[in-house]
């Protein structure tokens, strides 16, 4: 018994293992860092090819319009309709416009399918025991609606989109099939018309009365599924594309924003803004 | 099934966090052979190195805990039903190796000497009418003077990088590295607040400057400001953390075994005195007891309270009494805290995707007792902050008041200010009522039908008009710093139950007299001589910054308390039955 143990720990309990020895070692030999650009990723020998922080050219001149990728296939949303509901919501909670793709271009819709079909998406790691109590204590609850990044320390990391506040039965995958058919239905109700084809102030006038929470669901507020849409939608957009949207990294390029890199130390103190040409994770792995 | 009783040990340590790393070092490199028990995953770096991921880590959290075993409940009145908190969006706590000391930013302050006596200091300088009746506010038991050598092994092992506040308490030696990069952004911050007759400084960090080899001969390597740093395990070995310092150290001395995946379920004891824990193996199921001479829970806040619960010990905490001591005070900085202001500059831009931590500049003109409360309606005070963290693509979507939250104004306005905004909060200090407690919850249970932990907490006057004050404070800075648009946070009247940022504490708190604390000054039981509870659960209030430095000081504390307890053994603190909350 205290062999299984004593074995894994000659394993596993050495968190700094070989690296740990080596890196010291390392360290007195080279006398320390050039430059400042080593770390333990170096000597645990994981190389990205990230090192250099030199400002790149301007991507604006590389083609803006992106391709479908074989990845771009339904793996969650069996129903063809539902997925367009989908993709005209996002599109309105993002549209295209002046400064680049909307989300249906960047992806956020595949997206959204692909975090729904993982374990996200069924509330794996959620605490999903009952009683899953309703009434007002719980539709408060789920209204309440304070941004992400108000909500104490560290949170100022945090998408600035309304938290969803869960107090269903219903997993994530369940509540926007739900969500995106009741999308439609009101659509229906309102302006006899499929939520594909309503007019853009329609559409609006729709998502606007879920995110107030005018529209009743069954078994969770309207609103708690409206944030979820909105939270995922902006995370297509800009979420790394090994996740399937921000296609061509098209949502970093409009931000100026660089992707995973290993180091700014030497560029952190500019007075100016420095773009970068981004790089993906798939770049940063190497 | 029947659990397997293994050999006894001299220490058992539940949590391999700052608090069970610091004392599984300690007391393995005084020769005592220590086994430490930790529910989630082994970690190294590599487990770190090459996944700078915005999505997986900040906004799926993938280092915290996972829910689906084991939540908390949560409710703002006695007299509601408390809802589980489901989601990770909504509940952070670490888990795996190194507990939140692994995904923690790194901001590294001491707490002030008005902390540790709060109490005596606030009634002799205002009279006991300052402090309402609802108020539990108590002193610590221990003084700044007698906790600073702890806070500066802290340092010293964490190689924390820092310049002296000009404000700030006595330290027995500098901090042992240099301090971080002073961006454009942080020169303006300082130079608005010095025009102000402010003292700003750089915010003493966890993010290592230079390569350094701590007192324990483990080295930190350099941080390269990769902004991929609160919320995620460093890449580079470059931050302070308890898996590139001491569980290495407790590793190399040959004292010290490190079991994971293995849950606590109960502190065994008998007559006064823990004879063990009882903890199962998550991969197998196999339940275990293991014996020691000395068990110390380093848990973290929810499952230190949680495990003197479920093993009856202590007197529970009884709001309507206001008897007992076990989950009495808890406090913690939430939505209550952190508020401040958000300026936008239409022709100034920032590198707001570069960042550390805890890189960021601050001041503490406003903290504690170093202004005068005599005319203001609350006490005490805390930070006011800027950091500089790197924002994700996914986070740096903030947009003046008046934008709608989604659409093409949405749209124009995040792309705009994504490096144009700059956020100022307050860190405010948050106090205790005998309102603020935990319990066990009467309906929800974990994956072995224990009962969930049950916080009842609610907002007061003093956590308001303490906001208020602050965001004032940060509205002034962000106009001297030419803000063009300048928004101020909404003070939340309730609290909106989101634990979110590792702030929360109490419960098992700290004192000289048993009648209000669980814990002597050694954080030792006073019921049981050989039970120590470390960790945040011991602060009577919440004092007005970050604190896990306070938290690793009182490991060191208590470390040296065991290891009197193993020499000598006994009480190693005398009661006071005159109560410093009188
Ligand atoms: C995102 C974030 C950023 C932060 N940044 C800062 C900062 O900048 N400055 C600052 O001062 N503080 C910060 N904190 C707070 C800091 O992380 C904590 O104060 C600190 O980690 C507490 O250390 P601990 O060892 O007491 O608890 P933990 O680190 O939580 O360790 C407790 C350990 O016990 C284990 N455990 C729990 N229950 C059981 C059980 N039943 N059986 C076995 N093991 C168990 C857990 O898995 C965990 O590993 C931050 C927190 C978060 C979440
Ligand atoms: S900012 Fe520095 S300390 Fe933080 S993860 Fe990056 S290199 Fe490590």
């Amino acid at each position: 018994m205290s062999d299984k143990y004593d074995k894994d720990n000659e394993k596993d309990v050495n968190t700094n293992d070989k690296d740990g020895v080596s890196r010291r070692r390392f360290i007195k030999n080279t006398g320390l860092v050039a430059g400042g650009v080593v770390g333990g990723s170096l000597l645990g020998g994981v190389v990205t090819n990230q090192w250099n922080t030199t400002p790149d050219k301007d991507t604006q001149t590389k083609g803006n319009k992106t391709t479908p990728e074989l990845q771009d296939a339904r793996m969650f949303f069996s129903r063809k309709e539902d997925f367009e509901v989908l993709k005209a919501a996002t599109e309105r909670i993002f549209p295209e416009d002046d400064n680049g793709p909307g989300a249906v271009e960047l992806g956020a819709p595949y997206f959204i399918d692909k975090q729904l079909a993982g374990q996200w998406g069924s509330n794996a790691k959620a605490y999903m025991r009952d009683p899953f109590k309703q009434g007002k204590q719980v539709q408060d609850y789920e209204h309440q609606d304070r941004d992400q990044d108000k909500q104490g320390p560290h949170s100022d990391t945090q998408n600035p989109t309304p938290t969803p506040r869960y107090q269903t039965r219903l997993n994530r995958g369940e509540m926007f099939i739900q969500g995106l058919r009741k999308l439609d239905k009101e659509s229906q109700d309102r302006f006899k018309k499929k939520f594909i084809d309503a007019e853009g102030d329609q559409q609006d006038e729709i998502l606007e009365a879920f995110e107030k929470g005018e529209v009743q669901m069954k078994g969770v507020e309207a609103t708690t599924f409206f944030n979820l849409l909105l939270q995922t939608t902006l995370e297509g957009v800009y979420a790394d594309p090994v996740y399937g949207g921000n296609k061509n990294m098209q949502g970093w390029v409009m931000k100026e924003y660089p992707g995973p890199r290993a180091a700014y130390i030497n560029d952190i103190e500019s007075d100016d803004f420095i773009k970068m040409e981004p790089k993906s994770l798939r770049d940063y792995q190497g | 099934m029947m659990a397997k009783k293994l050999d006894k040990v001299d220490v058992v340590v539940v949590g391999s966090g700052w608090s069970g790393g610091i004392v599984s070092a300690e007391l393995s490199k005084a020769g005592y052979k220590v086994v430490t028990l930790e529910r989630g995953e082994n970690r190294k770096t590599a487990d770190y190195t090459g996944v700078k991921d915005e999505l997986r880590y900040t906004n799926r959290f993938e280092m915290m805990q996972n829910l689906s075993h084991e939540t908390i409940t949560s409710r703002n009145e006695i007299n509601e039903t408390a809802l589980p908190v489901r989601t990770q969006g909504e509940m952070m706590a670490g888990t795996d190796l190194g507990g939140g000391g692994v995904h923690w930013a790194g901001a590294s302050y001491r707490f002030d000497p008005y902390d540790f006596e709060i109490y005596s200091k606030t009634v002799e300088r205002y009279g006991k009418k300052k402090i309402p009746e609802d108020m539990t506010i108590q002193d610590w038991g221990i003084t700044y003077d007698e906790l600073e050598k702890y806070y500066d092994k802290f340092d010293k092992m964490a190689g924390i990088s820092g310049e002296e506040d000009p404000l700030g308490p006595k330290r027995s030696s500098d901090y042992p590295n240099p301090p971080m990069k002073e961006t454009p952004n942080l020169r303006l911050f300082k130079d608005a607040a010095k025009n102000l007759g402010y003292h700003p400084f750089q915010i003493p960090s966890g993010n290592i400057t230079e390569n350094y080899e701590n007192p324990d001969g483990q080295v930190i390597n350099q941080c390269q400001y990769c902004a991929f740093c609160t919320q995620y395990g460093c890449d580079f070995g470059a931050k302070a953390d308890p898996i590139v310092t001491v569980i290495p150290a407790a590793k190399e001395t040959g004292n010290f075994e490190l079991r994971t995946q293995s849950y606590v379920r109960r502190v065994l004891h008998d007559g006064g005195k823990a004879n063990g824990v009882l903890y199962v193996d998550t991969v197998t199921g196999q339940e275990y007891e293991q014996p020691a001479d000395v068990v110390v829970l380093a848990a973290f806040t929810f499952t230190n309270n949680r495990l003197l619960m479920l093993s009856e010990i202590g007197e529970p905490y009884n709001p309507k009494t206001r008897k007992g001591v076990i989950g009495r005070n808890f406090n913690g900085q939430y939505n209550n805290s952190h508020l401040g202001a958000r300026g936008f500059f239409k022709d100034k831009k920032f590198n707001l995707y570069m960042g550390a931590g805890a890189l960021g500049a601050t001041f503490s003109d406003f903290q504690a007792d170093k202004f005068d409360h005599t005319d203001l309606d609350f006490i005490h005070g805390g930070q006011i902050e800027i950091r500089q963290y790197g924002d994700g693509a996914i986070a740096s979507n903030k947009v003046p008041k008046g934008t709608p939250k989604w659409g093409p104004e949405f749209k124009e306005n995040s792309i705009f200010y994504a490096n144009r905004n700059l956020n100022l909060w307050y860190t405010n200090a948050v106090m205790s009522y005998w309102h603020n407690y935990l319990d066990l919850d009467p309906t929800y249970k974990d994956d072995f039908n224990d009962p969930l932990i049950r916080i009842t907490n609610k907002f007061t006057d003093q956590d308001f008009n303490i906001s208020k004050f602050g965001i004032k404070k940060c509205k002034e800075v962000l106009k001297e710093m030419g803000a063009d648009i300048i928004d101020e946070d909404e003070i939340p009247k309730k609290f909106n139950h989101v634990y979110f940022g590792g702030h929360y504490t109490g419960g098992v708190i700290m004192g000289d007299n048993p009648e209000t604390s669980a814990v002597n000054n050694y954080l030792q039981m006073w019921d049981v001589d050989n039970l120590f509870v470390v960790g945040g659960s011991a602060f009577p209030q919440f004092g007005g910054i970050h604190p896990t430095p306070t938290i690793g000081a009182l490991a060191y504390r208590a470390s040296e308390g065991i290891e009197k307890y193993l020499k000598n053994g006994g009480q190693l603190a005398t009661a006071k039955d005159n109560s410093s909350t009188a």
